[in-house]
């Protein structure tokens, strides 16, 4: 990441009304954001509802309601059980399907216009790389699309394989890969372009647990270097708290944001290893766990180690 | 990840470029075989061909010998070695008949890939037109092509080659058609939804997904369409039409009494029903290479 990123501050603390802190776990209260900050903001969701139409009339409310503010150059995970529609609140943002109520606005833009405009780059739940490419050749699909010349798209497909510690296999093919390493090609290539918009879905569910506990300390590195905002979908409470600035809590039937907590661990330049042993690490675990769960079935702060560290 | 961690334990997958992938096992899956360490492409050769060579040199002396010691006559079954002595003496006839026929499979297979590959992209453009050409494939596919060999001879007469031509490439249309509209619908979700994510334009998603996401596919449907023009090209001959293929070949043959003659014929279509096998399979694997 030598060449020329939109090199942004540490992302500012988020206003008090957005998001609680961890202490005083409450209910957000959203709607605040107005239409000229929207254009300072990464994604605005205003009353978002997604309907999908069941068989024979039938019909699934994957999500209501939602109200939700990323700022530009924070990263928000979104944690929920299965099936409460974190996947479908990140296709909207993405533009791969519209919202039946309500709107979303990334960087002031239409979603639409923000896909058009290539304002994110996105890395799916499952690496979904072509099978008929090289591993460069799928790191580069997004340059050659947009008609990056064979320069520049070599040199940035050699540092984005030295960044995801594949400098060596460029020339293998997915199935030559196991699915840690897929996964790392479909990083590199949501990076290609340098987005200021990261969305992932569950990036680093196919890695085992010392792969992942890596790429995630190099998530973070990459994104104090490039200042990206990252939207994280993920299943695991630990991994949200050790990455985010705020973790959303989202509950299915209909699925619907019930929670936002603020775990600010510090900056994301200086969050080391042994922060995964900090007390703050699992005071923050144990609050999303009690945001999750409820109160009354999460442990005490001092079981937190016996928490579903994953 | 360039840090000092430990070196990570995921296997090396062997170099991308691999020459040997070519011969063996060409008629099963394309699935990637995993190598054996240390076996070298000869022995592999050798380990895959060499025993149903030597079941068939088994087998071939056991039928000189069942032949000669039961004195089974010849037009019960033609010994080994006069099937071999024939092939030898009517070589030039064996290798002009293969090629009449053979050609006109292949122009047949040209034909109907071409056609079966034109309608499953129109298919697949537009639902009207898969409806509109769903019944009409599936009656031609369940319809014995060749059965309609006399009506084409009347048709474009009896000196013509074009009869048989248009015999294998209507055998060759559905398979053809059949598997490349499989594979042009099989365009992954989450490979539309990433060139949607970077705003591809339609010809870029044909071009960079689509099209690559169906060739296995369509090649595979040439395997299976090769097969079935090089019998329809060959058994229209036996309906009648001009006289220098493999099938009146064989026909004449038989119907004088010369059938060790017939299956040096026989022989012929063998070997070139192979050729077309071996040629399309080997172009099906190195098309699905990397799935
Ligand atoms: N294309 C679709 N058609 C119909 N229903 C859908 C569709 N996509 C999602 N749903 C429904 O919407 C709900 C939310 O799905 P979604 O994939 O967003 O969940 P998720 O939170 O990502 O779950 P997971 O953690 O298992 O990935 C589910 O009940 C699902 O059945
Ligand atoms: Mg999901």
């Amino acid at each position: 990441m030598s060449s020329p990123t939109p090199s942004m501050p540490a992302p500012e603390p988020t206003p008090a009304a957005e998001s609680t802190s961890v202490a005083t776990a409450a209910t957000a209260t959203a709607g605040t954001a107005t239409a000229t900050a929207d254009a300072t903001e990464a994604v605005v969701a205003r009353g978002v509802e997604r309907v999908f139409a069941g068989a024979k009339g039938a019909e699934v409310t994957a999500l209501t309601g939602i109200e939700l503010a990323v700022h530009d150059g924070e990263f928000v995970s979104l944690i929920g059980p299965s099936g409460c529609g974190k996947s479908t609140l990140l296709r909207l943002i993405a533009d791969l399907d519209e919202p039946t109520a309500g709107e979303i606005r990334v960087f002031g833009k239409t979603a639409k216009q923000a896909r058009i405009d290539q304002s994110y780059g996105i890395a799916f739940q499952q690496a979904g790389l072509l099978p008929w490419r090289s591993v460069a050749a799928n790191i580069e699909l997004p340059l050659q699309l947009h008609g990056a010349d064979a320069a520049t798209r070599r040199s940035r497909v050699a540092e984005l394989l030295e960044l995801v510690g594949l400098a060596d296999f460029a020339k293998h093919y997915p199935d030559q890969l196991s699915g840690g390493m897929q996964q790392r090609v479909a990083i590199a290539r949501s990076l290609a372009e340098q987005p200021r918009l990261l969305l992932m879905d569950e990036p680093f569910g196919a890695l085992d647990e010392m792969t992942r506990e890596r790429m995630q300390t190099e998530l973070l590195r990459i994104r104090a270097e490039t200042g990206a905002a990252v939207v994280f979908v993920t299943h695991s409470i630990p991994e949200a708290v050790y990455l985010s600035d705020r973790v959303v809590v989202m509950s299915p039937r209909p699925g619907r944001i019930t929670d936002e907590i603020d775990v600010r661990l510090g900056d994301a330049a200086d969050r080391g290893e042994d922060l995964r042993e900090d007390a703050a690490f699992f005071a923050g675990v144990t609050a999303v766990r009690e945001a999750l769960h409820g109160p009354e079935t999460a442990p005490a702060a001092g079981a937190a180690r016996g928490v579903d560290v994953r | 990840m360039t840090s000092a961690a430990p070196e990570r334990v995921e296997t090396t997958p062997p170099p991308a470029a691999d020459p040997t992938i070519a011969m063996p096992g060409l008629a099963a899956s394309a699935a990637p075989r995993r190598r054996a360490a240390g076996d070298g492409p000869l022995a592999r050769f050798a380990k895959l061909v060499l025993p149903p060579v030597a079941l068939f040199i088994v087998l071939v002396l056991l039928a000189e010998l069942v032949v000669v010691a039961a004195g089974i006559p010849p037009f019960v079954l033609a010994s080994p070695s006069a099937i071999l002595d024939q092939l030898v003496q009517y070589a030039p006839q064996v290798l002009a008949a293969t090629l009449a026929t053979g050609l006109n499979a292949l122009i047949g297979l040209v034909i109907g890939a071409v056609i079966g590959v034109l309608l499953a992209i129109a298919a697949s453009v537009g639902r009207p037109v898969d409806g509109m050409l769903a019944p009409v494939v599936a009656a031609v596919a369940v319809v014995p092509i060749v059965a309609l060999a006399p009506v084409f001879y009347t048709m474009f007469g009896s000196t013509s080659e074009v009869a048989r031509i248009l015999i294998a490439s209507i055998a060759a249309f559905v398979p053809v058609f059949l598997n490349t509209l499989r594979g042009l619908r099989q365009v992954r979700p989450v490979h539309r939804d990433l060139m949607k994510s970077y705003a591809a334009t339609p010809s870029q998603l044909t071009r960079l997904v689509t099209i690559p996401s169906a060739l296995p596919h369509f090649f595979t449907g040439l395997r299976i369409a090769s097969s079935l023009a090089v019998i329809s090209a060959l058994v229209a001959e036996y309906f009648g039409g001009p006289r220098q293929g493999l099938g009146s070949a064989i026909t004449t043959a038989a119907a004088s009494s010369a059938y060790a003659r017939a299956w040096a014929f026989v022989i012929g279509a063998i070997l070139l029903g192979l050729v077309f096998f071996v040629l399309t399979s080997l172009i099906e694997r190195i098309a699905s290479r990397h799935r």
